[in-house]
């Protein structure tokens, strides 16, 4: 029988050095560079029109709005953008989620669906480097994209921030600011690549992350955030409007009379303050003086308490969001590279 | 020296509650161009899959090039795959493929990938979606060869071509077998296809192997008698393989060389490999081992440690 040399021995996988994952960075970016220049693209056109939209913002902001309460800063400022501002939030809060999505998902599901994983992961720097090498170099690239784009968005939200129009712990503007936009952008794109692997198809994968996200989004943002740091009560009223107010609650007495909401406060205002509702009119030595609800209660014995979270918590907030997505994003990206590993085709 | 570049061991693959391959045991040698023939379903993929390291057994072993774990570092050095369908990077051209092969492992041999293309007359700033099939399976079978493997394997590599396209392929995995020494596998459930190129022939059915040995020995071990249909039954000189009955005559293909005597009234002629993968085939029951039954040792005695 003719016995051709055999170059691998048993003991040759050891001495065989693993190929550097270096080597991965020309197929990174000759196979990912259309979709880095999409989102480059996307993001570009969102710089344009936020870049020409916001200067005249800055500018009417810096014209009229000095004092904010002004009339003028009302009519040409919070009046004319106001609208505007709130629709380019809304879409900007998807942007995390398209680029994620769209990089991320067909980075296995596609591989997977055409078979060409079949050839990936037989090449001789094995499938582990492949998968390492591919997901890492992305999520920065992607991650560092949104970040640099987060610079732009604080801009373009300062003069509405400033003029007290939005507080920076908005749903619509909480996750545009700070590291929140990237972190977000990383961890939609982890959801997409753990999809692209487990479904492996990539158009799929990539509705799959769609809701994946916008529910991950909506239960944060609803419920989850509000309780990264325990909230502080006050019973002043008056509470700065950049703090972000959670919850309100009456006592009398030292023991808890009623919440805050509708049902709560309207059934002890019109037992307490008469069917006036909002305000009530209370005739005192023949002089008529407007109290308002809470004064009103405050005189039959009624504290009113509020628990917010107040301004100066927005960068600890905003590390608490970004520390955990980056966990989650770490988990998810580990657990892809675990399938791949012992993935039985 | 006389080693295996695949060698299974009671190997099963399990998908979820079906066996895609179950108690499987098989070695390949070196230094042949083996064809692994079965129907559909037989487990040809799965096995080649495992020995390729894409997948891990359910149960049993594999080993490869000597001894090596299937998928460890030093096997997929040895080993280039060609998966069913040749899948190239549609998007990516002739040339970024051989590039990008070049970047994923240790040897690459460029200039014996630009001149087979430029032979095959495969444009290398050509997309690999805007090839033809056949082209494309060239591509995928010079980006393999050009990796200089020890072992290549090929599953249903041309399935999906035209007759010509078919014979390019195979004439190309003919010349890197016989001028490089590379260990081939192939697998196809046409024998046709791997007749005039195939040495060693193993024959797989639902997993399990049926016929193993060096295509000429396999041959010469097996005769097909003709003779009376009356007379079909008493014949129990030799192991019958299988019994073809017409009216008047019987065809029977039996374990036996051209010395073996022959019944009188009966006349013995030699078969054809596709006649013989045939007939085996028909008969799932049937085993005939002889290699001489390499692949039943309990002790691979074949593996260097």
């Amino acid at each position: 029988m003719t016995a051709p040399t055999m170059p691998a021995r048993p003991g040759e996988d050891a001495r065989l050095r693993p190929l550097p994952l270096r080597r991965m960075a020309w197929a990174d970016w000759r196979q990912h560079r259309a979709a880095l220049g999409a989102v480059a693209a996307f993001l570009g056109a969102f710089t344009v029109y936020l870049w020409l939209t916001g200067l005249q913002m800055h500018h009417a902001e810096a014209t009229y709005c000095h004092p904010a309460s002004s009339i003028a800063c009302s009519i040409n400022f919070t009046g004319k953008y106001g609208e505007t501002v709130i629709v380019v939030s809304i879409a900007l809060q998807a942007v995390p989620a398209l680029i994620g999505a769209f990089t991320g998902a067909p980075l296995l599901g596609r591989e997977l669906e055409t078979g060409t994983y079949q050839y990936a992961w037989t090449q001789g720097i094995g499938r582990l480097r492949w998968t390492v090498g591919k997901l890492v170099p992305l999520a920065v690239a992607v991650t560092a994209a949104a970040g640099a784009f987060t610079v732009l968005l604080s801009w373009y939200n300062q003069p509405f921030v400033a003029a007290g129009y939005v507080t920076l712990f908005s749903p619509r503007v909480f996750g545009l600011l700070g590291v929140a936009f990237a972190a977000w952008t990383l961890a939609a794109f982890a959801i997409g690549v753990l999809a692209g692997m487990v479904i492996r198809r990539a158009v799929p994968a990539i509705a799959a992350t769609l809701a994946v996200y916008a529910g991950l989004a909506f239960t944060t943002g609803l419920w989850l955030r509000e309780h990264y740091i325990t909230p502080l009560v006050t019973s002043n009223p008056n509470l700065p409007g950049s703090a972000w107010v959670i919850s309100g609650w009456y006592t009398k007495g030292g023991a808890f009379a009623f919440g805050d909401s509708y049902s709560g406060l309207a059934s002890a205002v019109t037992r307490l303050c008469g069917a006036g509702g909002g305000s009530v009119v209370h005739v005192h030595g023949g002089v008529e003086h407007v109290l308002d609800v809470s004064q009103c209660l405050a005189q039959h014995g009624y504290t009113q308490w509020t628990s917010y979270q107040p301004a100066s918590r927005f960068w600890p907030f905003q590390w608490i969001e970004g520390g955990w997505l980056l966990a989650l994003s770490i988990l998810l990206l580990a657990a892809t590279i675990w399938l791949v590993r012992r993935r039985a085709t | 020296m006389n080693v295996n570049v695949i060698e299974a061991s009671r190997l099963g693959k399990r998908y979820g509650r079906t066996w895609a391959l179950r108690e499987c045991t098989v070695a390949v040698p070196a230094g042949h161009v083996t064809a692994l023939v079965g129907p559909n379903g037989a487990g040809k993929t799965t096995l080649l899959n495992l020995a390729a390291g894409l997948a891990s057994p359910s149960a049993g072993a594999v080993s490869v090039l000597g001894g090596l774990a299937a998928g460890s570092r030093a096997a997929l050095d040895g080993i280039a795959f060609v998966a069913q369908d040749t899948p190239v990077y549609k998007n990516l051209s002739a040339a970024d493929m051989l590039h990008l092969t070049a970047t994923l492992n240790r040897r690459f041999d460029k200039p014996y990938a630009r001149a087979r293309l430029a032979e095959l007359g495969i444009p290398l700033d050509r997309r690999a979606g805007k090839l033809s099939g056949g082209q494309r399976a060239q591509l995928a079978l010079t980006v393999a060869l050009a990796r200089r493997p020890t072992l290549l394997i090929l599953d249903e590599p041309v399935s999906m071509l035209d007759p010509i396209a078919r014979h390019d392929f195979m004439a190309t995995v003919m010349i890197a077998a016989a001028a490089d020494g590379v260990s081939v596998v192939l697998s196809s459930h046409v024998l046709s296809d791997l007749e005039r190129v195939a040495d060693y022939l193993i024959l797989l059915s639902r997993g399990q192997v049926q016929v193993a040995g060096q295509v000429d020995d396999v041959l010469a071990s097996h005769r097909m008698l003709t003779g009376p249909a009356a007379e079909a039954g008493t014949y129990t000189q030799r192991p019958v393989v299988s019994a073809r009955r017409g009216a008047a005559q019987a065809h029977l293909l039996v374990r036996a060389t051209a010395g073996d005597p022959v019944p009188p009234g009966w006349e013995a002629h030699p078969v054809g490999l596709e006649e013989l993968a045939l007939a085996y085939l028909r008969e799932p029951g049937a085993a005939a081992l002889p290699g001489p039954a390499r692949s039943r040792q309990a002790e691979p005695s074949e593996v260097i440690r």
